[in-house]
């Protein structure tokens, strides 16, 4: 076969092949966002269809807005979420810095330890993490999930951070030792602004797992004030089983700042993990 | 362990002043992870040796182990759980992996169209969390609802249909295939970024003698790719031997029908929290963990000093 006319067979192919690969993954999302806006018959009778002004209709929301605190849940998950990037961002870089800057003995020691927990889940400490925290009386609070999210977050984001930091120039910091920076200068003021990508690139691996995270919030702060929204989301789908509506409205509230926040990072996402930030 | 002792590691033989600053800048990583992380985990594998005898807390050895393995109750529990872990981790080798590596083969081609949308459009079910994915495959997978069903006659399938989430045969497959359908992407975006990586020179001497298409993906991509699978491959045992939330969302904390979707995750949180007339037990619960760590360690470590080891890597 001559290859100017297989070229185009196959290209169709691969889209084909593409396009159905990507229906499948994103039906389900436009299931529940289209149906979310239906009324309870037409969640039944035309589960495919778009909603039109004969079955648009927001009773979901407006039970889940009546019956569970979903603003409370979200602002919770955000302070925990928040709270844990920003910890493990400044406390994952000085760990770099000094890991990728000083030779000092112990300092290979150190970096192994350290990256042990890229691969061993800190799930399976859960038993102990409970004890201490119900010692330390951090039970139902946000500290204790933000705490547990900033340990799970920092192996991976050293790892990362101390490989990005190799590739800054000698020459900078040696300029800055010359005129007389602190160490800490050096790193607040020299070091960290170049790193800024693959802070951003950290940023969003350690949000991911952390915002749909359910072990610890079912475990650490399942009280009513400290739920997040996974959790809340969780908890209200169990309620409200058979009111369609209101899960099917609960769920999109839900996927929505996901979606949003990866409209946003999804570039960076992306490039870091192309980049070989995570190999 | 305290700022001092981090201090001491790095005091160098060279005669200098102690450098502070390195303690300072490790100290707040080292100790949180330290306290949250490390000592949790220890305490938990000490714990998994101790257990309460006439009401107090008792070192008993391996004891907790020897119930687990072979007491009547507990240990058809732990095994049918083991087994449909292992069944879990197998289909996500099977499935999740091809499918990831086909579409990155695809995606990388030069030249394809659209190739940012559909990465991004696939990547989309990873980043969900498992109450939402968990949830709407219950939904869709429903006889109730419908949909799959009606799908499925669209195809001419109808009679294939089955309430599989419900029934004790089939729910853990159709559940191990909703997680793979959430995390193709992990796969798919690694391999990916293996494949961009070969360098075009490779690819062009690969033309001139010839190969192409299928037989260059075979014979020049894929032993390329080798290392980046191998890393996917540990990724997903240390996943799937930690995973809990699918099933608990999907099928509840007794993950039915009849066990029959039971992994360790889910009899972890079963055993340490208790359910129902169960009440909780912390240091089986304890033992448990200590087998899922030593299941894991065992597949990290292969991976390292075995097949990391004896993998050819190529350098560009």
């Amino acid at each position: 076969m001559s290859k100017a006319r297989s070229a185009p067979v196959r290209a169709a192919f691969i889209h084909l092949a593409l396009i159905a690969y990507t229906l499948v993954a994103l039906f389900p999302v436009f299931l529940t966002l289209v149906n979310s806006f239906k009324s309870r018959s037409a969640i039944f009778s035309q589960p495919m269809a778009l909603p039109t002004p004969s079955t648009f209709s927001l009773i979901g929301y407006q039970t889940v807005l009546q019956q569970g605190d979903f603003v409370g849940y979200f602002q919770n998950s955000l302070i925990v979420t928040v709270a844990s990037i920003a910890l493990v961002l400044l406390f994952g870089a000085m760990a770099a810095f000094a890991l990728s800057e000083y030779r000092f003995r112990g300092n290979t020691l150190m970096g192994l330890y350290l990256a042990l927990g890229i691969m061993i889940p800190i799930r399976l400490g859960t038993v102990a993490i409970l004890q201490g925290m119900v010692a330390a009386g951090l039970v139902n609070t946000l500290t204790s999930l933000i705490l547990v999210y900033t340990a799970q977050g920092l192996p991976l984001a050293i790892f990362i951070l101390s490989e990005f930091m190799r590739t800054v120039s000698d020459d900078l910091k040696s300029a800055g030792r010359i005129d007389g920076l602190s160490e800490y200068a050096i790193f607040f003021r020299l070091v960290l602004p170049l790193v800024r990508p693959a802070m951003a690139t950290v940023a969003v691996f350690t949000m991911i797992p952390i915002w749909n995270d359910l072990w610890f919030p079912l475990i650490l702060a399942p009280g009513e004030s400290t739920k997040t929204v996974t959790l809340g989301a969780q908890m209200f789908i169990g309620q409200f089983v058979t009111n369609w509506n209101a899960v099917l409205s609960a769920l999109s509230l839900a996927i929505l700042p996901v979606m949003v926040l990866y409209v946003i990072f999804s570039r960076q996402l992306i490039r870091g993990i192309t980049s070989g930030a995570v190999k | 362990m305290s700022d001092t002792e981090i201090a001491d590691i790095e005091t160098v033989p060279v005669k200098r002043p102690t450098r502070w600053h390195i303690a300072v800048f490790l100290a707040p990583a080292f100790l949180v992870y330290t306290a949250v992380m490390i000592l949790p985990l220890i305490e938990t594998l000490r714990l998994s040796l101790f257990n309460i005898v006439e009401g107090q807390l008792a070192f008993v050895g391996l004891s907790n182990f020897k119930v687990l393995f072979g007491d009547p109750r507990l240990s058809a529990d732990f095994w049918n759980a083991l087994r449909n872990n292992v069944i879990f981790f197998i289909i996500h080798m099977l499935v999740q992996n091809p499918v990831g590596i086909a579409i990155a083969a695809m995606l990388s081609l030069p030249g394809l169209r659209f190739a940012a949308f559909y990465r991004s459009a696939i990547f989309v079910p990873t980043l969900l969390s498992f109450v939402i994915v968990g949830f709407i495959w219950k939904l869709i997978l429903s006889p109730i609802w419908g949909i799959a069903p009606s799908l499925m006659d669209l195809v001419g399938l109808k009679w294939a249909f089955a309430p599989w989430l419900g029934k004790a045969e089939t729910a853990l497959i159709a559940v191990s295939l909703i997680s793979v359908w959430q995390y193709v992407g992990i796969p798919m975006m690694l391999i990916y970024a293996a494949l961009l990586n070969i360098p075009d020179e490779v690819l062009e001497a690969a033309e001139c003698d010839g190969i192409t298409g299928w037989s260059q993906f075979w014979k020049i991509k894929l032993p390329l790719i080798l290392p980046s699978i191998g890393i996917v491959s540990v990724l997903t045992f240390v996943g799937n031997f930690n995973a809990f939330d699918l099933v608990y969302t999907v099928q509840g904390a007794l993950a039915g029908p009849n066990g029959s979707t039971d992994i360790l995750g889910t009899l972890l949180y079963r055993t340490f929290f208790g359910f129902q007339n169960q009440m909780g037990d912390r240091s089986m619960g304890a033992t448990i963990a200590a087998v899922m760590f030593l299941i894991i360690l065992a597949g990290v470590a292969l991976y390292l000093f075995v097949i990391q080891r004896r993998m050819r890597r190529y350098q560009f």
